[in-house]
């Protein structure tokens, strides 16, 4: 047991790390995103429509596959960690925009309509009224979001990435040991995730306060 | 180079054969949503049970389903059942159980929400004109619950068949396992045969859970309370 938890050790930080990178530039493309469906930039809406359709409505395997798999045979070549992230980014990027928008389609009218009043540019308006409020509305979405991504780190072992459970696959090959294995495998992503929801429960009830006009 | 890889998907039964995978796919998914719709909903309605006994063990199920990901699932369930209580299992076998119990956790949740979204008032003249619970449920509750259970259910089931997709790592000959024994048998005359491959079960799922989540949108709309 002692000689394989610094495997376990490794995993565990490979989780973090990618779904952690992950979850940064999905939270970007996320923001990118919806900003851009809230103005309504012409020809960019579009863009960002097809993508969260094509985003939303494909399993992350197959998009790692064809990421992994695919694009090589055509000259595009990617590691495996780098193909995670992309893919993880791609898929999260499409949640997080819808969390977003509708967290800035819940910021009441009046508060949009004061800011004009008193003369905001939409940069000011967006920097100063709507983001601030639009994120806490997307709290909760947007914890949700956290712990679906990180539990979407464990398809990563389709393209021979060691993360937790991919290590957990490996180490029943080697030892044979499949119950204490898996035991911890489901340990590792309760060491993650139970500590991450019920910090996001309390967040989501500590930033209520930021809420306003309603 | 690349065209000629492409052909080689529509020759001989190729086409066929990847059809074919996607209904292994459709199968284990269609079945696990039926369940999941007759045993979520059953206990979407215990769970509005107001006893802390009956919360919290339903509480806890549903919290194992949420935090643990689905691919330890089925690697649990595939590898820790037959290993300790002599049973063997089909990977499909073991795919309908862990999709089942998933499902029905989710929909159970949905369900839950639903009927405790309803304004109170109509519990309690339901209770005022003297129906039983069941007919409180039976004709109060229920039919209105309906509208915004199906909206959210709908978006379950497209969660599912998008996650059929693990079970190509459990050994279930499905669609992807299909896909890559073509990649297998024609990688060395036509290197390119990955890229449309993958390229085509992209489109495939998306053909299948866009409509979906484009009719559960429009509900959503039309239903909006």
């Amino acid at each position: 047991m002692t000689e394989v938890l610094p495997f376990y050790k490794t995993a565990l930080w490979v989780t973090l790390k990618l779904a952690g990178i992950g979850i940064v530039f999905a939270i970007s493309i996320g923001l990118l995103c919806s900003v851009i469906q809230y103005f309504k930039i012409r020809i960019l809406t579009n863009i960002v429509r097809v993508y969260l359709e094509v985003a939303r409505n494909t399993p992350l395997l197959i998009q790692l596959f064809f990421l992994y798999y695919g694009l090589p045979k055509i000259g595009i070549m990617f590691s495996e960690e780098q193909c995670g992230i992309i893919g993880l980014a791609f898929l999260g990027g499409s949640y997080m925009a819808e969390v977003f928008r509708s967290g800035m389609e819940a910021v009441s009218k009046t508060q949009v309509e004061t800011g004009k009043a008193i003369g905001l540019s939409n940069t000011q308006l967006m920097r100063y009224i709507i983001i601030p409020q639009a994120i806490s509305y997307s709290v909760p979405g947007f914890g949700a979001n956290c712990i679906f991504l990180i539990k979407e780190t464990s398809v990563f072992s389709g393209i021979a990435i060691f993360e937790l459970t991919n290590t957990t696959k490996n180490l029943m090959g080697i030892f044979y040991k499949t119950n204490e294995a898996l035991l911890m495998l489901v340990i590792g992503y309760l060491i993650i995730l139970l500590p991450l929801s019920l910090f996001l429960t309390w967040l989501e009830r500590r930033v209520r306060h930021a809420e306003f006009g309603n | 180079m690349l065209n000629s890889a492409i052909n080689v998907l529509f020759e001989g039964k190729n086409m066929y054969r990847l059809i074919e995978g996607l209904l292994v796919t459709l199968k284990i998914g269609f079945i696990a949503v039926v369940i999941t719709m007759v045993a979520g909903f059953v206990i979407g309605i215990i769970r509005t049970s107001k006893s802390r006994m009956v919360q919290l063990p339903f509480r806890i199920y549903l919290e194992l389903f949420r935090i643990i990901p689905i691919l330890v699932w089925l690697f649990v369930i595939y590898y820790i059942v037959p290993a300790n209580f002599d049973l063997s299992l089909s990977s499909e076998t073991v795919a309908l159980i862990v999709f089942s119990l998933w499902g029905t956790a989710e929909m159970s949740d949905i369900v839950r929400g639903a009927i405790i979204s309803l304004p109170k008032h109509q519990l309690e003249s339901s209770k005022a004109l003297g129906l039983s619970i069941v007919q409180m449920y039976r004709f109060v509750l229920i039919p209105q619950a309906i509208k915004r259970v199906i909206p959210p259910m709908i978006n379950l089931i497209t969660r599912m068949v998008k996650t059929t997709a693990l079970l190509t790592m459990i050994g279930v000959v499905e669609v992807i396992k299909v896909g890559q024994q073509i990649i297998e048998v024609n990688s060395s005359h036509h290197p390119t045969i990955a890229f449309w491959v993958y390229g085509i079960l992209f489109f495939l799922y998306f053909c299948i859970c866009f409509p979906l989540s484009q009719l559960s949108r429009k509900l959503e709309q039309k239903w909006a309370v």
